[in-house]
């Protein structure tokens, strides 16, 4: 087998080098993104403004294993009858699926913070969606760069 | 999964009136995501725990509704304000139907 010249055999080579990757772990590729999360944000709340401060991400700059990322989140709220938060909804533009964890708040928790252990397949922006109890929105993001995704196995 | 999953739960026994107080939670559960394939190349079914619940003297105080995304073994803290001694039941629903349930009481002085 010839090739005209050593440039178009080694596109060949590439080529279907990547075919063949793209076959292997095509189902995998399969990432939500930012479109994703606005869509199950619009779910939620239409067209609401989303205000922002008062909502504090806090998760690890660098995770190294992103099959266990912590994250907590915390909202500003003095937590009375009156004046609570009652949802906060956190997502992962670059996980398969956007939803990672939505917590439910009541005013007998005293203080607006929570948190979980999450899996991130990629390095990507975690997003918080807080709701009060008058109905207003707060929203906040954050990166995690990401060592060795935590997706599929 | 092999084993049935085992909650573990810490709250203080001992609260002051208006105390904040942190409680955490973990229970052993595989989370699987649904999102991988076995060796043959099948998606492995989803089986998840869905929804965790924390009541105090059988009213809810706090609830988390978890995703795929949440990790194995999962571990959730919050918090809550110490009004007056009683009873937390935390309970773990899991997507096959099952309810995982954990006890402990609190002395509020």
């Amino acid at each position: 087998m010839t090739f005209p010249d050593a440039l178009s055999r080694r596109d060949a080579i590439v080529l279907a080098a990547l075919s063949a990757a793209a076959t292997a772990i095509g189902p995998r590729l399969a990432h939500a993104d930012a479109a994703a999360v606005e869509a199950e944000i619009k779910k939620l709340y239409a067209d609401k403004k989303l205000g922002s401060g008062r909502v504090k991400i806090d998760v690890p700059q660098i995770a190294e294993n992103g099959l266990v990322v912590p994250i907590n989140v915390e909202v500003e709220s003095p937590m009375t009858e009156q004046d609570f938060v009652k949802a906060v909804h956190v997502y992962a533009d670059g996980n398969p699926l956007p939803g990672v964890v939505s917590f439910a708040f009541t005013p007998a928790c005293g203080k607006a913070a929570a948190s979980s252990r999450m899996r991130l397949a990629q390095t990507q922006n975690i997003i918080a969606v807080a709701e009060m109890s008058d109905g207003s929105l707060f929203t906040s993001k954050v990166e995690v760069k990401v060592t060795i995704g935590g997706c599929g196995g | 999964m092999s084993n049935k999953p085992v909650p573990r739960v810490r709250v203080p026994a001992n609260a002051k009136k208006d105390e904040l107080i942190e409680i955490k939670t973990l229970i052993s559960h595989e989370m699987e995501s649904g999102q991988r394939r076995d060796s043959a190349g099948k998606v492995i079914p989803r089986r998840i725990i869905n929804t965790f619940t924390a009541e105090f003297d059988g009213k809810t105080v706090f609830e988390a509704t978890w995703h795929p995304a949440i990790s194995a073994n999962p571990y959730q803290s919050f918090f809550y304000k110490a009004v007056k001694s009683g009873e937390f039941t935390f309970k773990w629903k899991d997507d096959d139907g099952s309810v995982y349930e954990s006890k402990a009481k609190i002395q509020v002085a």
